[in-house]
């Protein structure tokens, strides 16, 4: 039965990762008029965790990132970011959270008409407060150092390969200092080369920076190196959860899929 | 029967998109009134509307006022009235042509490119991307474009007279020998304070327009790239459209106050 929920992982065993969940969701149901999205999806993302969720395409992994900074609303059920619920925040109060979530979107999202360092110095002067005592130009060449395009800092979008957008959109989500990082399907249209390279610089981020990750991705080649466990999203719900050898080792078809 | 069905869900859902203008209007404002304000934006859309459609407003403006009078002046020579031709093409240009050529030119180059800059903005995810960053994106990107576009189009109305004006007094000295110092006597005789105020005034409604329906339909595109193009082309012809509904309008409420 595809509607049965299992963690493979005993609920409160998570190893290292300790400590109240920095994300939590609870029973969530987002639908698109009949479109029923998410019925009933629960996760906890934990601090310093890497947390990998997949699912086939049109499964509702995107629309539960936007979900968790809301630019979606979810219709019912229990979505906590830092201990805040996310349905009950005030504008204010979203962007102040939102300044603590980074988001990497899929297709980079880099502001076309703006240089790098106005891309990089969009999000700092929407949160002054952040910038109090540090050097914005030193703090943008920084940030753009940690992902290794610090030359690039005068250039527009256009004159960007794919995977230097993705590093840039990386630096962009990285100049506020994010507690979690959203990653939507940080590798997709990239050659393997350079999907390595984007993993690598995944894992270092998260070391150097000390941030829980949210990863959505289709390729499973990510998923082995970055997941410290993984959600399989079906129809709506984690289907089954456990660490890539757990749901590997599992003889359902519905899982195997996803490991051929 | 059934082509009745039809009519009646084509005028549902025109009205339909109307209500949804005026909701896209009256949020606008409400944001335009609230703090923060979005000045250097503002600016940078003053440049891009106003600044950089000089060349192209005055060159039309120059060619109207030029072949009006070329068109005009062998009817008015027939009749006897040549002496009358500055005071008949200054009235014309300033109370009629000059605003609605102009803004016919920027519902084509205004409102293009605003809806097919909003709009390709939308699918590649970067308003998502302004959201996350904290900024409200409305404000940033609709709010500014919008007063621009509102305050910049009664000056180039205001440049497209002139220029105009300049294009008949080459006519007549080249054909008339009337020195300008003649032509602009008899054109300032002529025009009154009724007719500049309206003109002046109705252009600010021409530019409102074309920001509100540019935007309208570049924030609300969907569908891929397909969707940006359309959401282009359908703002040019809303807008082109609109201003022949607002001149209709202004003209009769002007004729009432010359009745008066």
């Amino acid at each position: 039965m595809l509607s049965t929920q299992q963690k493979l992982s005993k609920s409160n065993d998570h190893g290292d990762f300790a400590g109240p969940p920095l994300i939590e969701i609870r029973d969530v149901h987002k639908a698109f008029g009949e479109n029923h999205v998410l019925n009933g999806f629960d996760l906890d993302l934990y601090d310093k965790e890497n947390l990998v969720i997949v699912g086939k395409s049109g499964s509702g992994k995107s629309v539960l990132l936007k979900c968790i900074v809301r630019l979606e609303e979810i219709d019912t059920g229990t979505l906590k970011v830092l201990g805040k619920n996310i349905p009950d925040l005030n504008h204010q109060e979203l962007d102040e959270l939102r300044a603590d979530v980074g988001f990497l979107f899929q297709g980079s999202a880099l502001y076309d008409s703006m240089t790098v360092r106005e891309n990089l110095q969009f999000p700092l002067r929407r949160h002054t407060e952040r910038m109090q005592g540090l050097d914005e130009e030193n703090l943008i060449l920084t940030t753009l150092k940690s992902v290794g395009l610090a030359h690039t800092v005068d250039m527009l979008p256009a004159q960007l390969s794919g995977g230097m957008k993705r590093r840039i959109a990386l630096a962009r989500t990285l100049i506020l200092r994010p507690k979690i990082i959203l990653y939507d399907e940080p590798t997709s249209g990239l050659d393997p080369i350079t999907s390595k390279e984007i993993i690598e610089l995944i894992l270092r981020i998260q070391k150097e920076y000390d941030t829980a990750s949210l990863i959505i991705t289709h390729d499973m080649d990510c998923a082995r190196v970055i997941s410290n466990r993984m959600i399989i999203l079906i129809n709506g719900i984690n289907y089954r959860e456990g660490t890539y050898r757990e749901l590997a080792a599992l003889d359902e078809p519905n899982v195997k899929a996803f490991f051929k | 029967m059934v082509k009745n069905i039809f009519h009646f869900q084509g005028l549902i859902s025109f009205f339909d998109e109307v209500g949804k203008v005026a909701r896209f209007a009256s949020r606008f404002f409400k944001e335009f009134l609230k703090p923060p304000y979005e000045f250097r934006e503002l600016l940078k859309q003053c440049y891009t509307i106003g600044y950089q459609s000089l060349f192209l407003i005055g060159l039309t403006g120059f060619i109207m006022g030029l072949v009006f009078d070329l068109q005009t002046r062998p009817t008015m020579i027939e009749f006897g009235a040549e002496s009358y031709m500055p005071a008949m093409i200054s009235i014309s240009v300033v109370r009629e042509i000059g605003p609605v050529i102009t803004a016919l030119m920027c519902a084509g180059k205004i409102g293009s490119s605003i809806g097919a800059e909003l709009g390709s903005m939308k699918v590649t995810e970067q308003i998502d991307a302004m959201e996350v960053s904290g900024t409200n994106p409305f404000k940033y990107l609709v709010v500014t474009r919008i007063m621009a576009a509102t305050l910049m189009l009664p000056i180039l109305v205001i440049m497209a007279d002139v220029i105009g004006l300049f294009g008949s007094y080459l006519v007549e000295s080249l054909k008339g020998g009337v020195t300008l110092q003649l032509f602009y006597n008899k054109v300032m005789n002529n025009l009154s304070f009724g007719d500049m105020v309206p003109s002046f005034i109705k252009s600010y409604f021409f530019g409102f327009a074309i920001g509100l329906i540019g935007c309208y339909k570049g924030y609300n595109s969907d569908k891929g790239t397909a969707g940006v193009g359309a959401a282009a082309n359908v703002a040019v012809v809303i807008a082109s459209m609109l201003v022949f509904v607002i001149d209709l309008i202004a003209v009769l409420i002007s004729d009432i106050f010359y009745e008066l």
